[in-house]
């Protein structure tokens, strides 16, 4: 095979079909959930436990009896709409904080940094399980130490970027024609943001969905019978040696999500970079 | 007629030193007025303080017979939109995120309520942007670019297109070409002066290059550690009377 076919456009081209194509997978999936389910998630059928592949039960049954493919596709939702509620909370706190420590500076600036490094001291994984253990185990509480983790990322990026950009001439300039720190943070601070959040959201995406699978997995996050990712890794635990597809069908559709939420923000990491030669 | 009247002006940066020290000086209306000196005399303070970017230590700078000290808000407000400017670095003088009509209409969208103009027609975005990139000598297509597309001496002319969208009757003049080469440099000096013929505004050309300040400006200034030193006519350049500073400056331009 010739060099040319490993050409960064090629590999670009390839990776946004790779992206469309599993986003595609991803996508109907969803929509098959809400549209139409044969089983119900919960539903067990003791007589009927860890069969094999059927046209009834596609990916077969687990421990109860419950179709696997239901609560695969199911956790699907939940995972990824808990990812997409943490991520989304993240964002709204995070970039009005680093917007007002970037622009106010002072003792606004001094405390939010300081709180800031105390967060980042310790690995996230670290602080959402004291959190959530803490405030007891459960869905709701572990979404909240997500939160309380990744907000400070934002923030920071957020203020770092605002003090790079409010010390260049293009902001002294609209200062001088005495526009509002409001315009300039809406016309000119905005674009620069944007884009970074952006990027750092679909990377951060593909980590809280490994987050929430592992709390699950370790009892903290979304308990039985939640057809969650994690918690049907740890319920299947049990069964690895007889049924480890048990395991492998909830295992897979994580590595699978997670590649789609990363390839999805390199993607938007290239295409957010207007820029690409500076100075002439 | 005075445009702005700048008296005892000082400013400092460390106590004890003065990076602006006692400058009076007046811009009269449709002149050019040229202010050289070696790097660091000051004069990038001067025009700093004269932009309301640095607040001053001493002195007062006069526009329209009212001290910007005791301005009120409208007041203030009518410098501003009076008194525009050029730095001496055009691409970080235009937001790299933002096209080029984008930074373009920021002064005209700031002032549209109380701005009359004279030689442009404001009827919709894209048709004024178009005549201020016409003024410039610029392709109209380049206000949907963003700055990067564009070479050092086209973004220098947007940033002076962006100050003379206004009309206003002084614009500052930080070193404008400075960073540009000697082509674009002599270009960008025609532009300025075919300008202010057909706007009438003055400008204060700030410039460690002699040769640039004398084509471009009727009356020049010289200015070493933050002392104004020497002010004169362009034909009086060659006059015994000059400070032995100037004279220095001279021979080596």
């Amino acid at each position: 095979m010739s060099v040319m076919a490993f050409s960064p456009k090629k590999i670009k081209k390839a990776k946004l079909w790779l992206i469309s194509a599993l986003l595609l997978v991803v996508l109907a999936a969803v929509a098959y959930t809400f549209l139409y389910l044969k089983h119900d998630a919960a539903m067990t059928d003791v007589g009927n436990r860890l069969a094999s592949p059927s046209w009834e039960h596609p990916m077969g049954t687990d421990h109860l009896g419950r179709d696997v493919m239901t609560r695969l596709l199911l956790g699907f939702r939940l995972t990824v709409g808990y990812s997409m509620i943490a991520l989304l909370a993240a964002v709204i706190i995070g970039v009005p904080f680093g917007l007002l420590a970037g622009l106010r500076g002072g003792w606004v600036d001094r405390l939010f940094m300081r709180i800031a490094d105390g967060f980042l001291a310790f690995p996230d994984t670290v602080i959402a399980i004291v959190l959530s253990g803490l405030l007891g185990p459960g869905i709701g509480n572990l979404l909240f130490a997500i939160v309380l983790v990744k907000w400070v990322n934002y923030a920071r990026m957020v203020r770092s970027t605002v003090l790079t950009e409010v010390q260049k001439d293009y902001i002294t300039i609209a200062k001088i024609n005495g526009l509002s720190t409001f315009t300039i943070m809406r016309k000119h601070l905005m674009p620069h943001i944007i884009g970074n959040v952006l990027v750092l959201a679909s990377l951060d995406f593909g980590k809280i969905i490994l987050l929430i699978s592992s709390l699950s997995y370790i009892g903290l996050g979304a308990q039985p019978p939640t057809p969650e990712w994690g918690a049907m890794l740890n319920e299947s635990r049990p069964y690895f040696q007889a049924n480890p597809e048990m395991m492998i069908y909830p295992g897979l559709a994580i590595v699978v999500v997670v590649l789609v939420a990363n390839i999805l923000g390199d993607y938007l990491r290239d295409k957010f970079d207007v820029k690409k030669e500076v100075q002439p | 007629m005075t445009v702005m009247e700048i008296s005892n002006l000082k400013k400092s940066y460390t106590p004890g030193k003065l990076a602006v020290n006692d400058v009076s000086l007046s811009i009269q209306q449709g002149e050019s007025l040229g202010l050289v000196g070696e790097s660091g005399c000051g004069k990038s303070t001067l025009a700093r303080c004269l932009l309301g970017v640095e607040k001053i230590d001493g002195g007062s700078i006069i526009y329209n017979n009212t001290p910007l000290a005791n301005a009120n808000r409208k007041e203030f407000r009518d410098y501003r939109r009076n008194v525009q400017t050029v730095f001496q670095n055009p691409t970080a003088a235009l937001n790299p995120k933002l096209k080029i009509k984008g930074s373009l209409l920021d002064p005209y969208l700031q002032f549209q309520r109380e701005l009359e103009l004279e030689h442009f027609t404001f009827s919709s975005k894209q048709g004024f942007v178009e005549q201020l990139l016409e003024a410039v000598e610029l392709p109209k297509e380049l206000g949907d670019r963003y700055p990067h597309e564009l070479s050092g001496g086209q973004k220098q002319r947007v940033t002076i297109a962006r100050a003379i969208s206004i009309e206003p009757k002084l614009i500052i003049l930080d070193e404008p070409t400075a960073s540009l080469d000697v082509l674009s440099q002599g270009a960008v000096l025609e532009l300025l002066s075919s300008l202010q013929k057909m706007l009438g505004m003055s400008y204060l050309f700030i410039s460690h290059d002699l040769a640039a300040v004398y084509q471009l400006c009727q009356r020049i200034a010289v200015m070493k550690d933050g002392e104004l030193l020497d002010i004169f006519q362009k034909e009086d350049i060659y006059d015994n009377s000059r400070h032995a500073y100037t004279k220095e400056l001279i021979s080596i331009f």
